[in-house]
């Protein structure tokens, strides 16, 4: 009886893990999906999702890609605010989440990708003193991605982002950024995600951002 | 057995009953009742969850049951944590308590304005002194923007607040600088000596500052030397007075650096061009040098060596006062050393070390002479040498709370003479402080510390207590009140007559509000300062001087309104009278006008990548003394009123790899003539102005830099 019992025991904790699994993998591909719909590209959105990511990210704790996410999320709701008072804040909880991200997964080229995201963000707050700062170190998580991963065209969508928003006098220009998206776009038609749910965002907002360039 | 199995078999079919969903709803607002939008709310262990909507209001459903963890989360607010049964966790009213961090504490700001980098909260950047038109990137300069300070044209020095310019001083990395301003000719200014590109952070204390320091009767200017570079770079710079080449160097491991710094300058072709007051026989020329080394010795620890030597020559001829038909001659030459190391390391359990040792020499030769005309010239020759040591430990007390501890040593050696007469000295200065930063709460700050002094040369001691309280209005106001006793040493000409003087004293009171947000500054300052023992000349040298100094003043900062413009309005009024030196009785003195206002403005071109840059001060008229007048009429002249306007262009470029920035700046722009006082001969027969040499100064510069910007190497490869 006792053996019965026990085994009945494992037969449900598998059917629960199995279902937990599942569960993950269309909560995130659901989530994932929202990234690139128009409804959830503002503030409010972003925030939203950065915070349902968080919730997974805390309900499995094992699983890098939630943090990954949230992060994301976290940086771009950061780029989006009309307050800049509150950029730091948001930025703050950014890092902590792609930190946590990073103590799962180790060095990763999509990691130090939103890493270079969030230094970023900060300048925007004061980008006459913190250019100098936050630029560079910004630079250097991009160099870092790109060591670990050369073929990961987010490194290259950013790097192109980059030079495109310096201004000419700093360094920026905006027919190396039209070259550095082109090898982007190239990259992104390479590239094969690890999964279904590993980072595969960007081509679409390279190619806006291109078509921005006149 | 019987009892157990249903249990089970619930276990066993959580998956197939996750279907019953209940409803979680409610609302979140903080202590004050006020929604707040975007908190996390999340069953713990579960998915399920919602973003707060801008009322504060949430409801989602879960298919948890049961008692459970509902957690509440959101930036600057403590998470929260409550257990609540799912099947009634409808209506939960939850109350998130914001964190404290730096930005919402209180901070002590009675009487200092900061310029820093690390402080998010600042009033002035590093970046605000080089870029100030009128300021020509000299800290000093820069400052006189800011309320407290006077528009004092004649001297070196900041005169803050009815205080003499030897009644502020200069403290790099907590040591006193001896000499910080290059040697000039008598009645004109001289220019800081150190870049403030060497500092991150700046304080103006125009008041009842910190018992760290002492010997300064009015003010403190304290300047913090930089860490480590973020990276290597070079710079090259050529302008109108002469040009200049750096170097920064980081090492590979990022844990020390060095570099250095050399700079010519020669005004002859300058002088060639705009014609001075003054002839020159010697055009102003010389030479700075400085190096510098910074060890990271630890996650904490940091050795900074620090070396700056200088040489500089001029004369002058010009028309004598004294003598009609006759010119006076000047002729100055200048060497000066300023050595700094300091040490900082953790040592464990909340306890901080700091180290610090200097040691400083000027030497000034001085020739004049009225040109054929006995008795035979003069010869200054002057040196001042100053050796301190200085120790602190500081320790964290609870979070924020925190206790100061610190003593430090200085050895003075003056030696003078004039002609054949010698007036030299030694003193041996000690002093101590113990201080507190005590939070009540994070609204509730006081600064309870207090210092004692000795010298050997006026074999006199004192006490210093000092004390400022600061209280959170809201998020981003707050009040301040400070007191202080501060005591200074006589100026060193009078010391060289006699050792039989005292301290002087001065008490300060200070009240002060300040709203400060990201893009706005506002503040107020009432102040009231008591003189007691300053030196007087007449019948004899003594310590039977008094005065006072009250006064408001005002601050706005505004870098939001008008689009890429950034300005600041300072206005002061200052009512101060002493009884000093051969004042026959309190007199308003004639380094103080009544009011002051500065207004600076700069406007960035971001299409042209051109800033634009304008300050205008305004003082009103200050007293000089005409022999011609009876005594009961003593200082009761007045200048002309000061209207300056100075611009400032620059230009951002890159010329191949190197970031340039062309400079254009001009002071005084209109030409306004600026009265400082009159000069009287000694039979008060003829008078000369006391201004500057030339209606207007302008500089032409070019600035390179070249940093090791790897990403643009990256990109250029492809």
């Amino acid at each position: 009886m006792k053996r019965m019992l026990l085994s009945l025991l494992l037969a449900g904790a598998a059917i629960t893990a199995n279902a937990q699994s599942e569960q993950y993998e269309s909560a995130m591909k659901q989530q994932i999906g929202l990234l690139d719909s128009s409804s959830t590209y503002s503030e409010a959105g972003m925030q939203q999702l950065a915070n349902t990511f968080e919730r997974i990210a805390e309900a499995e704790k094992t699983q890098w890609l939630p943090y990954y996410y949230a992060a994301y999320c976290r940086v771009n709701e950061a780029y989006m605010a009309k307050h800049k008072d509150k950029v730091d804040g948001v930025a703050d909880k950014a890092l902590l989440s792609i930190e946590k991200a990073q103590a799962l997964k180790g060095k990763d080229s999509e990691i130090s990708c939103i890493l270079s995201m969030i230094a970023t963000s900060r300048i925007s707050v004061d980008p006459m003193t913190r250019g100098m700062k936050y630029g560079p170190e910004s630079g250097a998580h991009l160099e870092e991605a790109k060591k670990l991963n050369p073929e990961n065209p987010r490194v290259y969508m950013l790097e192109g982002q980059s030079l495109l928003y310096t201004p000419e006098a700093f360094g920026g220009s905006k027919t190396k950024a039209k070259e550095t998206f082109e090898v982007a776009l190239k990259k992104f038609a390479a590239f094969k995600p690890e999964s279904p749910i590993a980072p595969s965002w960007g081509e679409h907002y390279t190619k806006m951002l291109i078509a921005g360039i006149k | 057995m019987l009892r157990s199995f249903p249990i089970l078999i619930l276990f066993t079919f959580i998956p197939l009953l996750m279907q019953a969903q209940s409803t979680v709803s409610g609302k979140v607002t903080n202590a004050k009742k006020k929604p707040l939008p975007g908190v996390n709310i999340a069953i713990a262990g579960t998915y399920d969850g919602a973003t707060t909507a801008a009322d504060g209001s949430f409801s989602f459903t879960t298919s948890a049951k049961g008692e459970r963890v509902v957690t509440a989360s959101l930036a600057g607010y403590a998470p929260l944590e409550i257990k609540t049964d799912l099947a009634a966790a409808q209506g939960l009213n939850l109350v998130l308590k914001e964190t404290v961090n730096e930005l919402k504490m209180v901070t002590i700001s009675a009487g200092s304005f900061e310029a820093s980098d690390e402080k998010k909260n600042t009033v002035l950047k590093p970046l605000d002194i080089v870029t100030t038109a009128g300021a020509n990137a000299d800290i000093v300069s820069a400052l006189k923007t800011l309320p407290g300070a006077q528009q004092v044209g004649e001297k070196e020095g900041l005169f803050v607040r009815g205080g003499t310019g030897y009644e502020t001083q200069t403290f790099i990395d907590g040591m006193l600088v001896r000499n910080p301003f290059s040697s000039g000719m008598p009645d004109y200014a001289a220019r800081g000596r150190f870049s403030p590109f060497l500092f991150k952070g700046t304080t103006f204390s125009s008041g009842g500052y910190s018992a760290q320091y002492g010997q300064g009767l009015s003010s403190a200017l304290v300047l913090e030397s930089t860490d480590l570079p973020d990276r290597s770079s070079y710079s090259l710079g050529l302008g109108t007075v002469g040009p200049s080449v750096g170097v920064d160097m980081l090492s590979k491991n990022k844990k020390q650096a060095y570099g250095f710094e050399v700079d010519y300058f020669n005004l002859a072709p300058y002088f060639a061009l705009v014609k001075q007051k003054q002839k020159p026989t010697i055009a102003p020329q010389g030479a700075n040098a400085s190096a510098n080394y910074r060890l990271k010795t630890s996650r904490n620890g940091m050795l900074k060596i620090f070396v700056n030597s200088s040489w500089s020559k001029f004369g002058f001829r010009g028309e004598s006062l004294e003598y009609p038909g006759f010119n006076e001659e000047f002729e100055l030459e200048n060497k000066y050393l300023y050595t700094n190391i300091s040490y900082k390391e953790s040592l464990g359990k909340g306890w901080k070390l700091n180290l610090g040792t200097s040691f400083s020499t000027n030497q000034d030769r001085i020739y004049m002479d009225t040109v054929g005309k006995s008795p035979s010239p003069s010869r200054v020759n002057a040196r001042q040498d100053l050796t301190q040591f200085r120790v602190m430990v500081t320790r964290m007390l609870g979070r924020f709370s925190m206790l100061r501890l610190g003593t430090e040593y200085q050895y003075a050696d003056e030696r003078n003479k004039f002609n054949s007469f010698r007036g030299s000295y030694v003193d041996s200065y000690s002093g101590s402080f113990a201080e507190a930063d005590i939070y009540f709460t994070p609204r509730f700050v006081g600064r309870l510390g207090t210092r004692y002094e000795y010298t050997s040369l006026l074999k006199a001691a004192n006490i210093a207590p000092r004390a400022s309280l600061a209280y959170k209005l809201d998020d981003k106001s707050q009040v301040a009140f400070a007191y202080g006793e501060f005591y200074q040493k006589p100026e060193q000409q009078y010391l060289r007559m006699s050792h039989n003087l005292g301290f002087m004293r001065a008490t300060h009171y200070i009240a002060s509000y300040q709203r400060l947000s990201e893009f706005y500054t506002l503040r107020g300052e009432v102040f009231y300062k008591k003189y007691h023992d300053l030196v007087k000349t007449v019948p004899h040298l003594n310590n039977n001087g008094t005065g006072y100094a009250k006064g408001a003043e005002l601050f706005w900062r505004d870098r939001k309104s008008i689009k890429n413009v950034d300005y600041w309005l300072s206005y002061s009024f200052l009512d101060t009278k002493r009884d000093y030196l051969n004042y026959p009785y309190e007199v308003q003195p004639d380094f103080a006008a009544q009011h002051t206002a500065t207004l600076v403005y700069k406007h960035y071109i971001p299409s042209i990548q051109l800033n634009v840059g304008a300050t205008y001060s305004f003082a009103t008229g200050r007293p000089y003394y005409n022999p011609n007048r009876p005594e009961s009429e003593f200082m009761k002249d007045r200048t002309r009123n000061l209207n300056t306007l100075s611009l400032n262009v620059n230009y951002l470029t890159s010329i191949g790899k190197a970031f340039t920035v062309f400079v254009f700046t001009m002071s005084n722009v209109l030409g306004n003539d600026q009265e400082y006082g009159f000069r009287y001969s000694s039979d008060k027969l003829r008078r000369n102005m006391v201004g500057p040499m030339a209606p207007r100064f302008f500089f032409v510069g070019m600035f390179m830099s070249f940093g090791i910007d790897r990403r643009q190497e990256v990109i250029d490869r492809q």
